[in-house]
């Protein structure tokens, strides 16, 4: 080992500082951290569409009730509360190296994934024949309808990339070419709609329900 | 099989945060149907929520396990959701009108 090796102002040698400034952050990898990066951003635009809802609904004097039954939302619910366990069990395989079984998983996943994405259409189209739009909310004020739309439309729409990437990263690791980190990073995507599901449930729909 | 256990311990403990999360979810659902003022239904389903948010980032998505990363996450999360609440003054203004108003 050269002198310049040995310390750097006397205290670190050079190849601990280099290892120092390569280690990845947190001891997370590279892309397990963006995804997390992206999480925390997404998370801000969620807090953004719920704390303008929560802004906009206080504000108004005859918010709506119009949801009278909770029994869709509560199968939604508990689908993509299961499709949450069932990524981890795909995870939880392909760390043991079962790879028939992890890819299972994952399309599990991604099937609950469809189903709560076609009820999730369902009720749109309930909410629309009884005459509400983005624009329109034959209950009361239109902009009920609007903050619907919008916040829903918006996790619908993270349900359904998630539907992708879960049926792209599986046939990939299927193939050989992802390995378990890849669908340890794609189950992170999808515990977090999960985990904004938690709060658009009961802001979105408990909260206007009809007694 | 020994190299298995490990796993599958994780796996009873993935259906056990999943049990509570179900069971969270139902109260929830039962909160909705209180007779009780719509503050009051908002604050109860949103600490259930948070206690939600809670199980699933620290054992679906294993912040449990990482220290560095929990205390990077919570502070900017919790950052960006108090920068947030800088409007609720305009929306109480809205309804109520401003103070000297009445």
């Amino acid at each position: 080992m050269s002198q310049a090796d040995l310390t750097i102002h006397g205290m670190v040698s050079r190849t601990e500082a280099t290892e120092m400034m390569t280690a990845p952050t947190f001891s997370v990898a590279a892309k397990k951290m963006a995804m997390w990066l992206f999480i925390i951003a997404d998370t801000a635009t969620f807090a953004g569409c719920l704390v303008a809802y929560g802004f906009i609904r206080n504000a108004s004097a005859n918010w709506p009730r119009p949801f009278h039954s909770i029994t869709n939302v509560a199968i939604m619910t508990l689908i993509l509360l299961t499709s949450s366990l069932t990524i981890l069990f795909a995870v939880r395989h392909a760390e043991m190296g079962d790879k028939a079984k992890a890819f299972r998983w994952m399309m599990i996943t991604a099937v609950f994934g469809i189903l709560f994405a076609v009820l999730h259409l369902r009720e749109w189209m309930g909410m629309i024949s009884e005459g509400a739009t983005l624009f329109h909310n034959p209950w009361g004020t239109p902009l009920f309808s609007s903050l619907f739309f919008s916040i829903t439309g918006l996790h619908l729409l993270h349900v359904t990339g998630g539907v992708i990437a879960l049926i792209a990263v599986g046939i990939r690791y299927q193939g050989g070419r992802y390995n378990a980190d890849d669908l340890e990073i794609t189950a992170l995507y999808w515990h977090f709609v999960d985990l904004v599901w938690m709060f658009v449930v009961p802001l979105v729909y408990l909260l206007n329900l009809s007694h | 099989m020994t190299a298995d256990t490990p796993k599958s311990s994780g796996m009873t403990k993935d259906v056990g945060v999943y049990i509570c999360l179900l069971v969270l979810a139902g109260i929830q659902f039962v909160i909705a149907y209180q007779d009780i003022s719509a503050k009051q239904m908002f604050e109860r389903m949103l600490i259930v929520a948070i206690v939600e948010a809670g199980l699933a980032l620290l054992f679906f998505m294993h912040l449990a396990d990482n220290r560095g990363l929990r205390w990077f996450v919570i502070i900017f999360t919790v950052a960006v959701l108090f920068g947030l609440q800088y409007g609720w003054t305009d929306s109480n203004r809205l309804i109520n009108g401003v103070p000297w108003a009445h």
